[in-house]
Protein backbone atom coordinates (compact mmCIF):
# COMPACT_ATOMS: atom_id res chain seq x y z
CA UNK A 1 0.00 0.00 0.00
CA UNK A 2 2.62 2.27 0.65
CA UNK A 3 4.60 1.72 -2.04
CA UNK A 4 1.44 2.00 -4.34
CA UNK A 5 0.99 5.91 -2.90
CA UNK A 6 4.52 7.12 -3.51
CA UNK A 7 4.12 5.57 -6.95
CA UNK A 8 1.26 7.58 -7.33
CA UNK A 9 2.71 10.78 -5.59
CA UNK A 10 5.36 10.52 -8.11
CA UNK A 11 3.10 9.85 -10.92
CA UNK A 12 0.69 13.01 -9.43
CA UNK A 13 3.86 15.49 -9.43
CA UNK A 14 5.19 14.42 -13.10
CA UNK A 15 1.80 15.19 -14.33
CA UNK A 16 1.48 18.36 -12.36
CA UNK A 17 4.33 20.11 -13.62
CA UNK A 18 3.89 18.70 -17.43
CA UNK A 19 0.37 20.33 -16.76
CA UNK A 20 1.95 23.69 -15.61
CA UNK A 21 4.75 24.08 -17.79
CA UNK A 22 2.56 23.71 -20.69
CA UNK A 23 0.26 26.41 -19.33
CA UNK A 24 2.27 28.19 -17.87
CA UNK A 25 4.41 28.88 -21.43
CA UNK A 26 0.74 29.84 -23.09
CA UNK A 27 -0.27 31.97 -20.28
CA UNK A 28 3.37 33.54 -19.74
CA UNK A 29 4.10 34.06 -23.62
CA UNK A 30 1.71 36.71 -24.09
CA UNK A 31 2.83 38.86 -21.63
CA UNK A 32 6.12 38.28 -22.44
CA UNK A 33 5.46 39.55 -25.61
CA UNK A 34 4.02 41.97 -25.14
CA UNK A 35 7.02 43.59 -23.25
CA UNK A 36 9.33 42.86 -25.93
CA UNK A 37 7.24 44.47 -28.26
CA UNK A 38 7.03 47.46 -26.99
CA UNK A 39 10.51 47.96 -26.08
CA UNK A 40 11.81 47.08 -29.37
CA UNK A 41 12.15 50.94 -29.54
CA UNK A 42 14.86 51.07 -26.58
CA UNK A 43 12.41 51.89 -24.03
CA UNK A 44 10.73 55.41 -25.77
CA UNK A 45 7.38 54.23 -25.33
CA UNK A 46 7.60 53.63 -21.68
CA UNK A 47 9.39 57.13 -21.15
CA UNK A 48 6.69 58.66 -23.05
CA UNK A 49 3.62 56.56 -21.53
CA UNK A 50 4.89 58.05 -17.76
CA UNK A 51 5.73 61.35 -18.91
CA UNK A 52 1.99 62.52 -18.64
CA UNK A 53 2.44 66.03 -20.34
CA UNK A 54 4.51 64.66 -23.37
CA UNK A 55 1.84 61.70 -23.54
CA UNK A 56 -0.98 64.37 -23.53
CA UNK A 57 0.44 66.70 -25.81
CA UNK A 58 1.86 63.25 -28.45
CA UNK A 59 -1.79 60.95 -28.35
CA UNK A 60 -4.79 63.37 -26.92
CA UNK A 61 -7.21 60.55 -27.44
CA UNK A 62 -5.41 58.33 -25.05
CA UNK A 63 -5.04 60.73 -22.37
CA UNK A 64 -8.60 61.61 -22.27
CA UNK A 65 -9.41 58.04 -22.55
CA UNK A 66 -7.49 57.68 -19.57
CA UNK A 67 -8.82 60.43 -17.49
CA UNK A 68 -12.38 59.56 -18.56
CA UNK A 69 -11.68 56.01 -17.48
CA UNK A 70 -10.38 56.70 -14.26
CA UNK A 71 -13.68 59.47 -13.46
CA UNK A 72 -15.61 56.24 -14.50
CA UNK A 73 -14.10 54.14 -11.65
CA UNK A 74 -14.55 56.70 -9.40
CA UNK A 75 -17.86 57.42 -9.98
CA UNK A 76 -19.31 54.15 -10.65
CA UNK A 77 -18.12 52.43 -7.28
CA UNK A 78 -19.29 55.63 -5.62
CA UNK A 79 -22.76 55.43 -6.83
CA UNK A 80 -22.27 51.33 -6.38
CA UNK A 81 -21.32 51.78 -3.23
CA UNK A 82 -24.26 54.31 -1.87
CA UNK A 83 -27.17 52.71 -4.01
CA UNK A 84 -26.13 49.02 -2.48
CA UNK A 85 -24.45 48.88 0.61
CA UNK A 86 -27.68 50.90 2.74
CA UNK A 87 -30.36 48.83 0.52
CA UNK A 88 -28.38 45.61 1.38
CA UNK A 89 -28.49 46.22 5.41
CA UNK A 90 -32.39 47.58 4.86
CA UNK A 91 -33.47 44.63 3.39
CA UNK A 92 -31.38 42.25 6.13
CA UNK A 93 -33.15 44.26 8.96
CA UNK A 94 -36.34 45.23 8.01
CA UNK A 95 -37.34 43.27 4.69
CA UNK A 96 -36.54 40.23 4.86
CA UNK A 97 -39.03 38.41 2.56
CA UNK A 98 -37.55 41.25 -0.16
CA UNK A 99 -33.50 39.13 -0.05
CA UNK A 100 -34.55 36.82 -2.63
CA UNK A 101 -36.02 39.10 -5.34
CA UNK A 102 -32.99 41.59 -4.47
CA UNK A 103 -30.77 39.28 -4.84
CA UNK A 104 -32.30 37.98 -8.18
CA UNK A 105 -32.19 41.47 -9.59
CA UNK A 106 -28.46 42.15 -8.67
CA UNK A 107 -27.86 38.70 -10.79
CA UNK A 108 -29.99 39.23 -13.62
CA UNK A 109 -26.83 41.72 -15.31
CA UNK A 110 -24.88 38.30 -15.33
CA UNK A 111 -27.37 36.38 -18.24
CA UNK A 112 -27.91 39.82 -20.11
CA UNK A 113 -24.57 40.10 -22.36
CA UNK A 114 -22.93 43.87 -22.80
CA UNK A 115 -23.83 43.97 -26.19
CA UNK A 116 -27.51 43.00 -25.05
CA UNK A 117 -27.54 45.57 -22.53
CA UNK A 118 -25.80 48.22 -25.08
CA UNK A 119 -29.04 47.63 -27.51
CA UNK A 120 -31.57 48.47 -24.87
CA UNK A 121 -29.48 51.64 -23.37
CA UNK A 122 -29.10 53.63 -25.94
CA UNK A 123 -32.72 55.09 -25.87
CA UNK A 124 -32.24 55.31 -22.16
CA UNK A 125 -28.99 57.07 -23.25
CA UNK A 126 -30.69 59.42 -25.51
CA UNK A 127 -32.72 60.88 -22.92
CA UNK A 128 -29.77 60.45 -20.24
CA UNK A 129 -28.24 62.88 -23.02
CA UNK A 130 -30.81 65.24 -22.85
CA UNK A 131 -30.65 65.71 -18.98
CA UNK A 132 -26.74 65.58 -18.61
CA UNK A 133 -24.99 65.89 -21.75
CA UNK A 134 -22.90 63.58 -23.63
CA UNK A 135 -20.27 63.59 -21.17
CA UNK A 136 -17.95 59.95 -20.98
CA UNK A 137 -18.64 59.72 -17.30
CA UNK A 138 -22.33 59.49 -17.80
CA UNK A 139 -21.52 55.79 -18.68
CA UNK A 140 -21.61 55.57 -14.64
CA UNK A 141 -24.91 55.11 -14.83
CA UNK A 142 -24.64 51.46 -17.22
CA UNK A 143 -21.16 50.43 -14.98
CA UNK A 144 -22.69 50.32 -11.90
CA UNK A 145 -25.42 47.65 -13.20
CA UNK A 146 -22.80 45.74 -14.89
CA UNK A 147 -21.32 45.28 -11.26
CA UNK A 148 -24.26 45.16 -9.94
CA UNK A 149 -23.70 40.93 -9.53
CA UNK A 150 -20.24 41.30 -8.30
CA UNK A 151 -20.92 44.23 -5.99
CA UNK A 152 -23.71 42.69 -4.80
CA UNK A 153 -21.67 39.12 -3.90
CA UNK A 154 -18.95 40.79 -2.07
CA UNK A 155 -21.48 43.11 0.08
CA UNK A 156 -23.75 40.09 0.74
CA UNK A 157 -20.83 37.78 1.89
CA UNK A 158 -19.76 40.65 3.88
CA UNK A 159 -23.07 41.24 5.64
CA UNK A 160 -23.66 37.08 6.11
CA UNK A 161 -20.25 36.94 8.01
CA UNK A 162 -21.30 39.38 10.84
CA UNK A 163 -24.78 39.77 12.86
CA UNK A 164 -26.48 42.89 11.69
CA UNK A 165 -29.41 41.97 13.21
CA UNK A 166 -28.09 42.30 16.66
CA UNK A 167 -26.29 45.01 16.21
CA UNK A 168 -28.80 47.08 14.56
CA UNK A 169 -31.05 46.08 17.75
CA UNK A 170 -28.30 46.80 20.35
CA UNK A 171 -27.63 50.21 18.61
CA UNK A 172 -31.02 50.88 18.19
CA UNK A 173 -32.22 50.15 22.20
CA UNK A 174 -28.99 52.82 22.61
CA UNK A 175 -31.34 55.40 20.91
CA UNK A 176 -28.74 55.31 17.80
CA UNK A 177 -30.90 56.57 14.86
CA UNK A 178 -31.23 54.41 11.23
CA UNK A 179 -28.46 56.38 9.89
CA UNK A 180 -26.22 56.13 12.75
CA UNK A 181 -27.09 52.45 12.54
CA UNK A 182 -26.00 51.78 9.14
CA UNK A 183 -23.13 54.93 9.25
CA UNK A 184 -21.43 54.24 12.57
CA UNK A 185 -22.44 50.49 13.28
CA UNK A 186 -22.76 48.11 10.13
CA UNK A 187 -20.70 49.80 7.89
CA UNK A 188 -17.48 49.32 10.00
CA UNK A 189 -18.13 45.33 10.50
CA UNK A 190 -17.80 45.21 6.76
CA UNK A 191 -15.26 47.47 6.04
CA UNK A 192 -13.47 44.50 4.10
CA UNK A 193 -16.31 43.67 2.17
CA UNK A 194 -17.06 47.05 1.02
CA UNK A 195 -13.07 47.22 0.12
CA UNK A 196 -14.09 44.21 -2.32
CA UNK A 197 -16.42 45.37 -4.03
CA UNK A 198 -14.84 48.78 -4.32
CA UNK A 199 -11.85 47.03 -6.33
CA UNK A 200 -14.06 45.03 -7.97
CA UNK A 201 -15.97 47.57 -9.62
CA UNK A 202 -12.82 49.45 -10.24
CA UNK A 203 -11.01 46.66 -11.95
CA UNK A 204 -14.05 45.64 -14.11
CA UNK A 205 -14.61 48.89 -15.05
CA UNK A 206 -10.93 49.93 -16.21
CA UNK A 207 -11.50 46.62 -18.63
CA UNK A 208 -14.81 48.25 -20.05
CA UNK A 209 -15.26 48.46 -23.72
CA UNK A 210 -18.49 47.60 -25.28
CA UNK A 211 -21.06 49.78 -23.73
CA UNK A 212 -18.39 52.99 -24.29
CA UNK A 213 -17.55 52.31 -27.35
CA UNK A 214 -21.43 51.78 -28.67
CA UNK A 215 -22.65 54.64 -26.97
CA UNK A 216 -20.07 56.61 -28.99
CA UNK A 217 -18.30 57.68 -25.26
CA UNK A 218 -14.50 57.22 -24.35
CA UNK A 219 -12.61 55.19 -21.88
CA UNK A 220 -9.12 53.97 -22.19
CA UNK A 221 -10.29 50.43 -24.17
CA UNK A 222 -12.07 52.63 -26.75
CA UNK A 223 -8.58 54.59 -26.89
CA UNK A 224 -6.44 52.04 -27.44
CA UNK A 225 -8.64 50.32 -29.71
CA UNK A 226 -8.69 53.60 -31.72
CA UNK A 227 -4.55 53.76 -31.30
CA UNK A 228 -4.19 50.46 -32.09
CA UNK A 229 -4.76 51.64 -36.07
CA UNK A 230 -1.78 54.06 -36.04
CA UNK A 231 0.44 53.34 -32.84
CA UNK A 232 0.46 49.60 -32.09
CA UNK A 233 3.23 49.53 -30.09
CA UNK A 234 1.93 52.72 -27.50
CA UNK A 235 -1.54 50.60 -27.95
CA UNK A 236 0.19 47.42 -26.27
CA UNK A 237 2.51 49.51 -23.92
CA UNK A 238 -1.27 51.07 -22.16
CA UNK A 239 -2.80 47.18 -22.57
CA UNK A 240 -0.04 46.10 -20.36
CA UNK A 241 0.07 49.02 -18.16
CA UNK A 242 -3.81 48.51 -17.72
CA UNK A 243 -3.18 44.72 -17.26
CA UNK A 244 -0.52 45.43 -15.01
CA UNK A 245 -3.08 47.98 -12.59
CA UNK A 246 -5.91 45.34 -12.99
CA UNK A 247 -3.38 42.98 -11.39
CA UNK A 248 -2.41 45.09 -8.36
CA UNK A 249 -5.97 45.28 -7.93
CA UNK A 250 -7.26 41.76 -7.77
CA UNK A 251 -4.12 40.46 -6.00
CA UNK A 252 -4.96 42.98 -3.39
CA UNK A 253 -8.50 42.06 -3.23
CA UNK A 254 -7.38 38.39 -2.70
CA UNK A 255 -5.31 39.24 -0.07
CA UNK A 256 -8.53 40.84 1.93
CA UNK A 257 -10.01 37.82 0.98
CA UNK A 258 -7.71 36.08 2.27
CA UNK A 259 -7.60 37.74 5.82
CA UNK A 260 -11.28 36.25 6.06
CA UNK A 261 -11.28 32.64 6.88
CA UNK A 262 -13.60 30.18 5.67
CA UNK A 263 -11.71 28.79 2.58
CA UNK A 264 -13.70 30.98 0.38
CA UNK A 265 -10.11 32.02 -1.94
CA UNK A 266 -10.86 34.29 -4.58
CA UNK A 267 -14.79 34.50 -3.24
CA UNK A 268 -15.99 37.38 -4.75
CA UNK A 269 -14.63 36.28 -8.39
CA UNK A 270 -15.99 32.81 -7.89
CA UNK A 271 -18.24 32.90 -11.15
CA UNK A 272 -16.31 35.74 -12.56
CA UNK A 273 -17.18 38.29 -15.73
CA UNK A 274 -19.33 37.28 -18.19
CA UNK A 275 -18.48 39.91 -20.79
CA UNK A 276 -14.66 40.04 -21.60
CA UNK B 1 -37.93 40.37 15.26
CA UNK B 2 -37.07 43.78 14.05
CA UNK B 3 -40.28 45.36 15.64
CA UNK B 4 -38.12 44.57 18.70
CA UNK B 5 -36.83 47.72 17.84
CA UNK B 6 -39.76 49.57 17.10
CA UNK B 7 -41.64 51.79 20.15
CA UNK B 8 -44.24 49.36 21.74
CA UNK B 9 -47.44 49.89 20.12
CA UNK B 10 -50.65 50.14 21.41
CA UNK B 11 -52.58 47.16 20.78
CA UNK B 12 -55.87 48.72 19.33
CA UNK B 13 -54.10 50.45 16.44
CA UNK B 14 -51.50 47.82 16.00
CA UNK B 15 -52.86 46.50 11.83
CA UNK B 16 -52.92 50.31 10.95
CA UNK B 17 -49.09 51.24 12.50
CA UNK B 18 -48.29 47.86 11.09
CA UNK B 19 -49.03 49.05 7.89
CA UNK B 20 -47.71 51.99 8.17
CA UNK B 21 -43.85 50.90 9.37
CA UNK B 22 -44.50 48.53 6.54
CA UNK B 23 -45.14 51.21 4.11
CA UNK B 24 -42.56 53.18 5.60
CA UNK B 25 -39.93 50.12 5.60
CA UNK B 26 -40.60 49.71 1.76
CA UNK B 27 -39.54 53.69 1.13
CA UNK B 28 -36.10 52.44 2.29
CA UNK B 29 -35.40 50.13 -0.68
CA UNK B 30 -37.45 52.44 -3.46
CA UNK B 31 -33.83 54.72 -4.70
CA UNK B 32 -32.30 50.91 -5.63
CA UNK B 33 -35.21 49.81 -7.54
CA UNK B 34 -35.77 52.92 -9.48
CA UNK B 35 -32.65 52.72 -10.70
CA UNK B 36 -32.54 49.19 -11.55
CA UNK B 37 -35.72 50.30 -13.26
CA UNK B 38 -34.61 53.04 -15.20
CA UNK B 39 -30.92 51.22 -15.88
CA UNK B 40 -31.78 47.64 -16.00
CA UNK B 41 -35.36 46.78 -16.88
CA UNK B 42 -36.34 49.77 -18.93
CA UNK B 43 -33.49 48.25 -21.32
CA UNK B 44 -34.37 44.61 -21.61
CA UNK B 45 -37.97 45.85 -22.12
CA UNK B 46 -36.51 48.07 -25.06
CA UNK B 47 -35.06 44.65 -26.14
CA UNK B 48 -37.70 42.48 -25.89
CA UNK B 49 -40.75 44.57 -27.09
CA UNK B 50 -38.41 46.52 -29.61
CA UNK B 51 -38.08 42.37 -30.95
CA UNK B 52 -41.70 42.63 -32.02
CA UNK B 53 -42.42 46.43 -32.90
CA UNK B 54 -42.52 47.41 -36.67
CA UNK B 55 -43.81 50.50 -38.46
CA UNK B 56 -47.33 49.88 -37.27
CA UNK B 57 -47.08 48.12 -34.07
CA UNK B 58 -46.81 44.46 -33.32
CA UNK B 59 -45.11 42.69 -35.99
CA UNK B 60 -43.17 39.31 -36.10
CA UNK B 61 -40.85 40.58 -39.19
CA UNK B 62 -38.17 41.35 -37.21
CA UNK B 63 -38.12 37.52 -35.56
CA UNK B 64 -38.61 36.24 -39.25
CA UNK B 65 -35.57 38.18 -40.52
CA UNK B 66 -33.72 36.44 -37.92
CA UNK B 67 -34.11 33.20 -40.25
CA UNK B 68 -31.87 34.98 -43.07
CA UNK B 69 -29.27 32.98 -43.99
CA UNK B 70 -26.74 35.65 -43.02
CA UNK B 71 -27.96 35.82 -39.40
CA UNK B 72 -28.45 32.30 -38.85
CA UNK B 73 -24.79 31.69 -40.22
CA UNK B 74 -23.33 34.03 -37.72
CA UNK B 75 -25.74 32.59 -35.00
CA UNK B 76 -24.44 29.55 -35.96
CA UNK B 77 -20.63 30.34 -35.81
CA UNK B 78 -21.40 31.80 -32.95
CA UNK B 79 -22.37 28.80 -31.22
CA UNK B 80 -19.47 26.88 -32.51
CA UNK B 81 -16.88 29.30 -31.46
CA UNK B 82 -18.35 29.08 -27.72
CA UNK B 83 -18.62 25.56 -27.98
CA UNK B 84 -15.27 25.19 -29.34
CA UNK B 85 -13.85 27.38 -26.68
CA UNK B 86 -15.97 26.14 -23.59
CA UNK B 87 -14.74 22.69 -24.45
CA UNK B 88 -11.31 23.15 -25.01
CA UNK B 89 -11.27 25.61 -21.88
CA UNK B 90 -12.95 23.21 -19.86
CA UNK B 91 -10.69 20.13 -20.63
CA UNK B 92 -7.23 22.07 -20.34
CA UNK B 93 -8.88 24.16 -17.35
CA UNK B 94 -9.98 20.54 -15.36
CA UNK B 95 -6.39 19.34 -15.77
CA UNK B 96 -5.23 22.75 -14.24
CA UNK B 97 -7.33 22.11 -11.85
CA UNK B 98 -6.66 18.87 -10.49
CA UNK B 99 -3.11 19.71 -10.93
CA UNK B 100 -3.51 22.07 -8.41
CA UNK B 101 -5.82 19.54 -6.23
CA UNK B 102 -2.99 17.12 -5.83
CA UNK B 103 -0.59 20.04 -5.04
CA UNK B 104 -0.22 20.65 -0.95
CA UNK B 105 -3.41 22.00 -0.23
CA UNK B 106 -2.35 25.65 1.21
CA UNK B 107 0.63 25.99 -0.48
CA UNK B 108 2.38 28.54 -2.33
CA UNK B 109 2.13 27.54 -6.07
CA UNK B 110 -2.13 26.58 -5.86
CA UNK B 111 -2.25 30.55 -4.34
CA UNK B 112 -0.33 31.81 -7.11
CA UNK B 113 -2.37 29.89 -9.49
CA UNK B 114 -5.67 30.77 -8.11
CA UNK B 115 -5.21 34.43 -7.70
CA UNK B 116 -3.37 34.70 -11.30
CA UNK B 117 -6.64 32.71 -12.51
CA UNK B 118 -9.03 35.41 -10.79
CA UNK B 119 -6.76 37.90 -12.64
CA UNK B 120 -6.72 35.91 -16.18
CA UNK B 121 -10.53 35.36 -16.15
CA UNK B 122 -11.37 39.29 -16.15
CA UNK B 123 -8.65 39.97 -18.31
CA UNK B 124 -10.46 40.38 -21.99
CA UNK B 125 -11.95 42.64 -24.84
CA UNK B 126 -9.26 45.05 -26.19
CA UNK B 127 -6.20 44.68 -23.94
CA UNK B 128 -6.56 40.16 -24.64
CA UNK B 129 -6.84 41.37 -28.39
CA UNK B 130 -3.50 43.55 -28.41
CA UNK B 131 -1.64 41.24 -26.66
CA UNK B 132 -1.82 38.36 -28.89
CA UNK B 133 -1.09 40.85 -31.46
CA UNK B 134 1.96 41.58 -29.74
CA UNK B 135 2.54 37.70 -29.71
CA UNK B 136 1.31 36.30 -33.13
CA UNK B 137 0.53 39.10 -35.01
CA UNK B 138 2.39 39.84 -38.53
CA UNK B 139 4.97 41.48 -36.17
CA UNK B 140 4.54 39.48 -33.54
CA UNK B 141 7.01 38.33 -30.88
CA UNK B 142 6.66 34.46 -31.70
CA UNK B 143 5.74 34.87 -35.37
CA UNK B 144 9.18 36.91 -35.66
CA UNK B 145 10.74 34.41 -33.60
CA UNK B 146 9.84 31.16 -35.31
CA UNK B 147 10.31 32.61 -38.86
CA UNK B 148 13.99 33.58 -38.03
CA UNK B 149 14.82 30.72 -36.15
CA UNK B 150 12.65 27.84 -37.44
CA UNK B 151 11.96 29.34 -40.52
CA UNK B 152 8.05 28.26 -40.20
CA UNK B 153 5.52 31.19 -41.24
CA UNK B 154 2.63 30.44 -39.21
CA UNK B 155 0.46 32.19 -41.76
CA UNK B 156 1.56 30.59 -45.07
CA UNK B 157 -2.12 30.02 -45.46
CA UNK B 158 -3.03 32.90 -45.02
CA UNK B 159 -3.74 35.11 -41.49
CA UNK B 160 -5.85 33.28 -39.53
CA UNK B 161 -5.28 35.24 -36.07
CA UNK B 162 -7.95 38.13 -37.74
CA UNK B 163 -10.47 35.13 -38.07
CA UNK B 164 -12.39 32.89 -36.37
CA UNK B 165 -9.57 30.36 -35.71
CA UNK B 166 -7.56 33.29 -34.18
CA UNK B 167 -10.61 34.09 -32.10
CA UNK B 168 -10.98 30.66 -30.64
CA UNK B 169 -7.20 30.98 -29.64
CA UNK B 170 -7.39 34.07 -28.26
CA UNK B 171 -10.76 32.79 -26.31
CA UNK B 172 -9.07 30.26 -24.72
CA UNK B 173 -7.02 32.41 -22.84
CA UNK B 174 -9.68 33.48 -20.19
CA UNK B 175 -11.99 30.41 -20.58
CA UNK B 176 -8.53 28.38 -18.76
CA UNK B 177 -8.95 30.21 -15.89
CA UNK B 178 -12.09 30.72 -15.66
CA UNK B 179 -12.71 27.10 -15.82
CA UNK B 180 -9.89 26.69 -13.22
CA UNK B 181 -12.05 28.98 -11.14
CA UNK B 182 -15.44 27.32 -10.93
CA UNK B 183 -14.02 23.60 -11.15
CA UNK B 184 -11.79 23.91 -8.07
CA UNK B 185 -14.27 23.65 -5.17
CA UNK B 186 -16.05 20.66 -6.82
CA UNK B 187 -12.52 18.90 -7.33
CA UNK B 188 -12.06 20.22 -3.41
CA UNK B 189 -15.16 18.50 -2.87
CA UNK B 190 -13.80 15.06 -3.24
CA UNK B 191 -12.73 12.99 -0.61
CA UNK B 192 -9.75 11.22 -0.21
CA UNK B 193 -11.59 8.55 1.62
CA UNK B 194 -13.89 7.47 -1.58
CA UNK B 195 -10.91 6.75 -2.83
CA UNK B 196 -9.58 4.99 -0.41
CA UNK B 197 -12.91 2.79 0.31
CA UNK B 198 -12.75 2.16 -3.48
CA UNK B 199 -8.93 0.73 -3.04
CA UNK B 200 -9.71 -1.23 0.29
CA UNK B 201 -12.80 -2.91 -2.01
CA UNK B 202 -9.63 -4.12 -4.39
CA UNK B 203 -10.95 -1.40 -6.86
CA UNK B 204 -8.29 0.05 -9.52
CA UNK B 205 -7.62 3.49 -10.31
CA UNK B 206 -9.52 3.09 -13.80
CA UNK B 207 -12.54 2.29 -11.84
CA UNK B 208 -12.19 5.02 -9.40
CA UNK B 209 -12.19 7.52 -11.84
CA UNK B 210 -15.46 5.98 -14.53
CA UNK B 211 -17.39 4.69 -11.68
CA UNK B 212 -16.71 7.10 -8.51
CA UNK B 213 -15.02 10.12 -9.22
CA UNK B 214 -16.09 10.74 -12.92
CA UNK B 215 -19.74 9.96 -12.02
CA UNK B 216 -19.51 12.50 -8.90
CA UNK B 217 -17.72 15.14 -11.01
CA UNK B 218 -19.72 14.77 -14.05
CA UNK B 219 -22.17 17.68 -13.32
CA UNK B 220 -19.84 20.13 -11.95
CA UNK B 221 -17.83 19.84 -15.14
CA UNK B 222 -20.53 19.88 -17.65
CA UNK B 223 -21.77 22.73 -15.41
CA UNK B 224 -18.62 24.62 -15.81
CA UNK B 225 -18.53 24.21 -19.29
CA UNK B 226 -22.08 25.84 -19.75
CA UNK B 227 -20.82 28.30 -17.72
CA UNK B 228 -17.41 28.73 -20.12
CA UNK B 229 -20.59 28.66 -23.39
CA UNK B 230 -22.34 31.63 -22.00
CA UNK B 231 -18.91 33.48 -21.30
CA UNK B 232 -17.63 32.83 -24.75
CA UNK B 233 -20.96 33.39 -26.57
CA UNK B 234 -21.80 36.72 -24.55
CA UNK B 235 -18.19 38.00 -25.31
CA UNK B 236 -18.00 41.16 -27.88
CA UNK B 237 -14.93 43.62 -27.19
CA UNK B 238 -12.11 40.63 -28.00
CA UNK B 239 -14.03 40.45 -30.96
CA UNK B 240 -14.58 43.97 -32.04
CA UNK B 241 -10.74 44.65 -31.55
CA UNK B 242 -9.70 41.40 -33.35
CA UNK B 243 -11.86 40.99 -36.02
CA UNK B 244 -11.35 43.46 -38.95
CA UNK B 245 -13.01 42.26 -41.73
CA UNK B 246 -16.67 40.99 -41.95
CA UNK B 247 -19.35 40.20 -39.04
CA UNK B 248 -18.46 36.48 -38.49
CA UNK B 249 -20.39 36.13 -35.17
CA UNK B 250 -23.67 37.81 -33.42
CA UNK B 251 -22.46 40.41 -31.17
CA UNK B 252 -20.48 41.65 -34.16
CA UNK B 253 -23.75 42.04 -36.52
CA UNK B 254 -25.67 43.52 -33.50
CA UNK B 255 -22.78 46.10 -33.55
CA UNK B 256 -23.39 46.59 -37.19
CA UNK B 257 -27.37 47.04 -36.44
CA UNK B 258 -26.46 49.30 -34.03
CA UNK B 259 -24.00 51.60 -35.56
CA UNK B 260 -24.69 51.40 -39.82
CA UNK B 261 -27.60 53.34 -41.61
CA UNK B 262 -30.88 51.37 -40.56
CA UNK B 263 -32.19 49.39 -43.61
CA UNK B 264 -35.88 50.04 -44.24
CA UNK B 265 -38.19 47.71 -42.16
CA UNK B 266 -35.30 46.82 -40.40
CA UNK B 267 -34.71 48.81 -37.77
CA UNK B 268 -35.44 46.72 -34.75
CA UNK B 269 -33.60 44.11 -36.17
CA UNK B 270 -30.22 44.40 -33.67
CA UNK B 271 -33.20 44.02 -31.26
CA UNK B 272 -34.32 40.97 -32.82
CA UNK B 273 -30.95 39.39 -32.54
CA UNK B 274 -29.77 40.43 -29.18
CA UNK B 275 -33.67 38.66 -27.63
CA UNK B 276 -32.23 35.68 -29.92
CA UNK B 277 -29.18 36.13 -27.82
CA UNK B 278 -30.52 36.29 -24.24
CA UNK B 279 -32.79 33.39 -25.21
CA UNK B 280 -29.65 31.27 -25.75
CA UNK B 281 -27.84 32.68 -22.89
CA UNK B 282 -30.92 32.17 -20.75
CA UNK B 283 -31.53 28.19 -21.75
CA UNK B 284 -27.59 27.74 -20.96
CA UNK B 285 -27.35 29.43 -17.21
CA UNK B 286 -30.63 27.86 -16.31
CA UNK B 287 -29.05 24.20 -17.36
CA UNK B 288 -25.81 25.35 -15.53
CA UNK B 289 -28.28 26.46 -12.40
CA UNK B 290 -29.97 23.04 -12.79
CA UNK B 291 -26.55 21.47 -13.09
CA UNK B 292 -25.05 22.82 -10.03
CA UNK B 293 -27.73 22.14 -7.79
CA UNK B 294 -26.90 18.33 -8.61
CA UNK B 295 -23.53 19.43 -7.84
CA UNK B 296 -23.52 20.61 -4.34
CA UNK B 297 -25.56 17.15 -3.14
CA UNK B 298 -22.67 15.26 -3.51
CA UNK B 299 -19.32 18.23 -3.42
CA UNK B 300 -21.34 20.80 -2.10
Amino acid sequence: MAGLTARRARRQRAFRWTVLLVLGVFFLLPLVAMLEFTTRDGGGTWRLLVDWPRLSATYPDLSAGIVASLGQAALTALLMLVLLVPTAIWVRLRLPWLRRFVEFICLLPLTIPAIVLVVGLAPVYAWVTYFLGGSSLTLTFAYTILVLPYAYRAIDAGLSAIDVRTLAEAARSLGAGWATVMWRVVLPNIRSAVLSAAFLTVALVLGEFTIASLLNRTNVQVAINFLGKSSATMSVAVSLAALFLAFVLLLLLSLIGGGRRGGSEAAPLSTAKESP
Amino acid sequence: MADVVEAPVPVASAPRNRGLAHARSLLGVVPFFAYVAIFLVVPTLVVVIGAFAGDGGFTMSNLTALGDRYILEAFGRSILLSAVTAAIGAVLGALLAYALVTAKPGGVLRRVVTAASGVLAQFGGVTLAFAFLATIGLSGFVTIWLQEHLSINIYANGVWLFELPGLALVYTYFQIPLMVIVFLPALDGIRPQWREATESLGGSTWQYWTRVAGPLLAPAFLGSTLLLFANAFSAYATAAALISQGNPIIPLQIRTALTSEVVLGQQNLGKAMALGMVVVVSVVMTLYALLQRRTVRWLG
